[in-house]
């Protein structure tokens, strides 16, 4: 009885403290509602189901509980009981599985119009690179790092020579328009990882990795690492301003080009 | 991993072959017996220790699969260059593989019990299988002094390392295959000892011969050109 | 063939197991120490793993420590809360969940279970455990070792391991992680082959595979995993000792450390991932399946009911089995590797849920019409159940490649592998010490100390992880030695903190009262009798208790029927063991 009643309330505790908790998910903003609303249609399909399991479980123990003269059943199996809950399950699985495979195409295909923005890390560092006025961002190599160069940008190559150097400073994005987030690390795995925008990735050294988003609101919010990358890692934070597109630009044009950072000899932060 | 998941296809079909014949439809609970049952069907029965072997050969095998899935996936990457094959390899080729000729011949000489030309044959696959070994570690020399040292490129690190872990298999096949031909020497012991670790000493060769003209073709980039084959086939 | 009649020729095997050579202890050192006896063996496996296990928890306490009173515990620094979180992972992994459900559970059941004397290979036997206690000792040499055991998370990812920006990356620390591994996975081959053959070879007659019990098939099952996945991890372990020793490039490309260019160029770190999970995600369910297996068996005999569905849980495992060597890459979903494999092992990871909800079908609906004892190892089993089906569940959102992407590296993560690969083996660990400790000791564990250490874990671990899971949604990422100031995270959350921390140590305190059980019941319990929970199988059937060296006494038990006849119809008892021959007229009337 008293185990049938703790099962109860275990699960009453759980929802209530689903409902209840001031603990939940960061406004969003970025374009990835979808991935919010799939995280809460898993919510809805995994909730129903522990709730009913465990509540099924806890009549079992009350109903069937050793008592003398009783005697269980004797079911070695019930095919058409078991096909059907197999089905159930696959039914409840493709709900949660269809939804997510379309959201995942759309995380990993780029829009064309995307502005690619580089993030370079290190330990326990961010810097940032972004195209200059030829719109493209020029090569880079983890070999060409050098103290005044310290992102390694190939300085023979003409579409880096107006790229714009951010080191270890803030980073700012327009709003409204979708942004490729190009990834690089000279050193160790991070991970660029800004909550409210719901997307992350692991940043390799040697490999680009990318996702894409749109910033859909402004505000300033925090850059965390998100893979462990040495005992800095929960000092490794940056941060990233969302704003209209004319304090955008008004911001830009106070950064320094990787010309101007050669020529200036030696790396000074940016702002 | 695509070496490796080929591979686990062949260990899955292995094992879904042999449970299909386990009855894993029947229903248990309707077949309670009243009395042993005694004849009828006889299952093929292989010693436990020879069982034992094989299994080992399979993680041998899955251990190797890994290593040249690794080798093939960091392959892909732009700083790789070929390593030579040294010509001493061809030769160790033929004396591993004329080991485990050896070997097997000295197993038909054991069924059929003729003890001279047995301990002749035995002795000849262990000492021929440490030649291999010993032209192993010269092949290494060579190369190092070549300038291809381990550090330099990946294709040398995996060279040196595959041939590294398939010598220490061999190596550890040499102590069992030591202590079978001391026994074969010796007079007081049971043939059908001597038998049954016999025929698991040729067994163990001639895998350790496969992986090796394995590695062999990765090595001379034969694998490669067949892997070609395949997709080129199937596109 | 299926409906062949009960009882008919050839149903039985005829092949009689080999008599094998029994090895004889000829004195004390050979019978307790150098022993060849697998059940001596698997007490060392048990009392080795508990030990080093005991080490995790205390390091989980200071994690814990840490997290809810940060700068508070001075002599926590962020090195060592590093060393701490790698060395509690990957002791509760590898070192105590694989050895006590393989090593333990697997040497002590599988000869008893399938009725053999003993393993068929004693001898590589007892050196797969002499070789597992060097790779504990060699893993526990690390805290004495100038810089500490390494600190580069259980996952050892290059470049961050090897890299001086990481505890003991340049010291001795990743060096014997990686050596020990090494070890391990040497030791626990020798250990493996022996399960294998013997469910192979060892089986007495009459023990048709689909008349073994579950606890076999699970351990079975998950060993023949175990021989598969773990040559991946010597392989990563090799390659990375040499990158580490040997200055090769297998893991490492071109890296510029703290403004350093190092000598490396090429390698790819992303290739020591796909080694690592092709190993780590068949681990979960080297983990999974032995405890899915013995928990099947306690649910029956403690509901005196048959297992519901025995064929479909034989092959829901061996399902399980094969698919998770093609799910491993979902650790990876924002690891960088190509993206286009999300939609793969996405739909690979949803899939395996099927077979694994139909096994929890199953248990409950044993439940169903069962006359259920509601004994400690029934509790145990109840509240596997609860805490399973939670983080199986939870594994959903994390396999669904796109809601992953938020989740991971969270704390959500966190408190999804500990409810689902954590507690809930663990219950089944307790729950089994529990089913099989009189047979191991012929003594009765303690009712009483057995409550007050159920109650307390079970509701103690629910409350720890369950919250946990919110601090992810939050977005509190996990590996943090502090959060420090974020925008995002309110102070309530520091609450929950100290909260989850608190519980914390109520349950690893819990733990002591469980020890004590063992050592007390060793000397005071209550006398157990050969087969005190009246159940089926052949380790109750032994004929002394515990049971001697070579298990049978003078003849092999033959078996005549499967392991799950409880509560037959027109049966005079609710069970009918293993070795009762069938006399005509009790299970003939079952409906075909």
């Amino acid at each position: 009885m008293a185990v049938a009643l703790i099962l109860v309330l275990l699960v009453v505790a759980s929802v209530l403290f689903h409902v209840l908790s001031p603990w939940w998910w960061t406004p969003i903003a970025s374009n990835w509602t979808y991935i919010d609303s799939t995280l809460v249609i898993t919510f809805w399909i995994t909730g129903v189901v522990f709730v009913t399991v465990v509540c099924f479980m806890a009549y079992c123990v009350w109903r069937f509980r050793d008592r003398p003269g009783n005697r269980a059943a004797y079911e070695p199996e019930n095919r058409r009981l078991e096909w059907l809950l197999a089905s159930g399950t696959a039914v409840g699985v493709a709900a949660m599985l269809t939804p997510g495979l379309f959201v995942w195409n759309q995380f990993i295909t780029v829009p064309d119009e995307a502005t690619p923005v580089e993030v370079v890390s290190q330990q326990w560092l961010w810097s940032f690179r972004l195209p200059g006025a030829d719109g493209k961002l020029g090569r880079a190599e983890t070999r060409d790092v050098s103290p005044e160069n310290p992102l390694g940008v190939n300085k023979n190559d003409a579409a880096g020579l107006d790229d714009i150097i951010i080191e270890g400073g803030e980073l700012h994005l327009p709003v409204g328009k979708p942004v490729r987030m190009l990834l690089r690390s000279v050193d160790v795995l991070h991970d660029f990882y800004v909550p409210e925008f719901r997307a992350k990735m692991d940043m390799i050294p040697g490999m680009v990795t990318y996702f894409w988003f749109i910033p859909t609101r402004t505000g300033t919010f925090d850059i965390l690492c998100a893979e462990l990358c040495g005992v800095g890692h929960p000092q490794m934070r940056g941060t990233v301003v969302v704003e209209e597109a004319a304090d955008y630009q008004a911001w830009l044009e106070q950064q320094q080009t990787f010309t101007q950072l050669l020529a200036s000899g030696e790396p000074q932060p940016a702002n | 991993m695509t070496v490796m998941l080929s591979f686990l296809a062949v260990i899955l079909a292995i094992i879904a072959w042999w449970m299909a014949g386990q009855r894993l439809a029947s229903k248990p609970w309707l077949e309670s017996s009243s009395a042993q049952t005694a004849t009828d069907r006889e299952r093929p029965f292989v010693p436990a220790i020879n069982l034992g072997l094989y299994v080992f050969l399979g993680v041998v095998a899955a251990l190797f699969s890994l290593f040249i899935s690794a080798y093939f996936m960091r392959m892909a990457s732009s700083d790789w260059w070929g390593i030579p094959v040294p010509r001493l390899l061809w030769w160790n080729t033929a004396v591993l593989a004329a080991s485990s000729l050896a070997l097997q011949w000295a197993t038909k000489e054991a069924q059929r019990g003729r003890m001279e030309s047995l301990r002749a044959t035995l002795a000849a696959g262990f000492l021929l299988a440490t030649l291999f070994l010993a032209g192993q570690i010269q092949a290494w020399r060579e190369l190092n002094a070549a300038g291809y040292v381990l550090a330099d490129n990946p294709a040398n690190s995996f060279f040196y390392i595959l041939t590294g872990l398939h010598g220490l298999h061999i190596f550890g096949g040499l102590v069992v295959l030591g202590r079978t031909t001391g026994r074969a020497f010796a007079t007081n012991v049971p043939p059908e000892r001597l038998r049954s670790s016999l025929h698991l000493c040729a067994v163990y060769f001639h895998f350790m011969l496969a992986v090796w003209l394995i590695l062999l073709a990765v090595f001379a980039g034969w694998a490669n050109s067949f892997a070609d084959l395949c997709l080129q086939l199937l596109n | 063939m299926v409906d062949s009649p009960a009882g008919s020729a050839g149903i039985v095997p005829p092949a009689e197991v080999a008599e094998m050579e029994l090895y004889h202890p000829k004195s004390w050192w050979t019978r307790y120490v150098f022993s060849q006896d697998a059940k001596i063996i698997a007490v060392q496996y048990a009392v080795t793993a508990t030990s080093i296990g005991l080490v995790a928890l205390v390091l989980s306490w200071l994690m814990r420590l840490q997290l809810a009173f940060p700068g508070y515990f001075a002599f926590i620094d962020a090195d060592h809360y590093y060393q701490f979180i790698t060395m509690h992972g990957m002791i509760m992994v590898v070192y105590l969940l694989t050895a006590l459900f393989l090593g333990g559970f697997g040497n002590y059941l599988i000869p008893l279970m399938v009725g053999a004397r003993d393993m068929v290979f004693p001898y590589a036997n007892m050196l797969s455990y002499w070789i597992y206690l060097l790779a504990v000792l060699i893993l526990a040499a690390g805290f004495f070792a100038p810089g500490g055991p390494t600190g580069a998370g259980w996952t050892l990812y290059p470049p961050q391991a090897v890299l001086s920006g990481t505890p003991g990356g340049q010291n001795w620390g990743i060096v014997l992680m990686l050596s020990s591994l090494i070890v391990f996975i040497i030791g626990f081959t020798m250990g493996g082959l022996n399960y294998v053959v013997t469910v192979l070879q060892g089986r007495a007659r009459g023990m048709t595979l689909m008349r073994m019990p579950l606890t076999v098939w699970g351990i079975f099952t998950a060993t023949v995993m175990a021989l598969l996945a773990f040559p991946a991890l010597f392989v990563a372990s090799v390659m990375m000792l040499f990158d580490r020793l040997l200055g090769t490039s297998f893991f490492m490309p071109a890296i510029v450390e703290m403004g350093t260019q190092l000598q490396h160029d090429g390698g790819s770190p992303i290739l020591f991932q796909h080694l690592f999970w092709f190993f780590g995600h068949p681990e979960v369910y080297i983990v999974a399946l032995p405890a899915f297996g013995i928990v099947s068996d306690l649910i029956s005999t403690h509901a005196r009911k048959n297992i519901f569905g025995y064929r479909m849980m034989v092959w829901a495992i061996l399902i399980i089995a094969a698919l998770s060597f093609v799910v491993w890459a979902h650790h990876m979903y924002v690891s960088g590797m190509n993206p286009a494999f999300g939609f793969f092992f996405a739909t690979t990871t949803l899939i395996i849920a099927v077979p694994t909800a139909i096994k929890v079908y199953n248990w409950v609906l044993t439940l169903w019409r069962g006359n259920i004892h509601l004994t400690l190892p029934m509790l145990f089993a109840l509240a596997f159940i609860v805490t399973f089906v939670n983080g199986g569940l939870t594994g959903l959102f994390l396999g669904n490649v796109v809601v992953d992407v938020p989740l991971s590296d969270t704390m959500f993560v966190v408190a999804h592998f500990h409810m689902v690969m954590g507690v809930a083996p663990i219950l089944v660990v307790f729950g089994a010490i529990h089913h099989w400790y009189p047979k191991v000791t012929g003594r009765m564990l303690n009712e009483t100390l057995g409550h007050i250490h159920f109650w307390i874990t079970f509701l103690g671990a629910y409350a720890i992880f369950f919250p946990m899971h919110y601090l992810g949604l939050l977005g509190v990422p996990r590996r943090y030695y502090e959060m420090g100031e974020t925008s995002f995270v309110p102070p309530s959350a520091h609450s929950l903190n100290i909260f989850i921390t608190v519980m914390a140590l109520i349950v690893g305190a819990a733990q002591i009262v469980f020890l004590l059980n063992l050592v007390w019941s060793l000397f005071k319990g209550k006398a157990a009798g050969g087969n005190p929970w009246r159940a089926t199988t052949l380790e109750w059937q032994t004929p002394e208790t515990p049971p001697a060296h070579g298990n049978w006494g003078k003849d092999l038990p033959v078996v005549y029927r499967w392991a799950y006849d409880y509560s037959v119809p027109g049966a005079a008892e609710d069970f009918i063991p293993q070795t009762q021959p069938a006399t005509d007229g009790i299970t003939r009337e079952v409906k075909r």
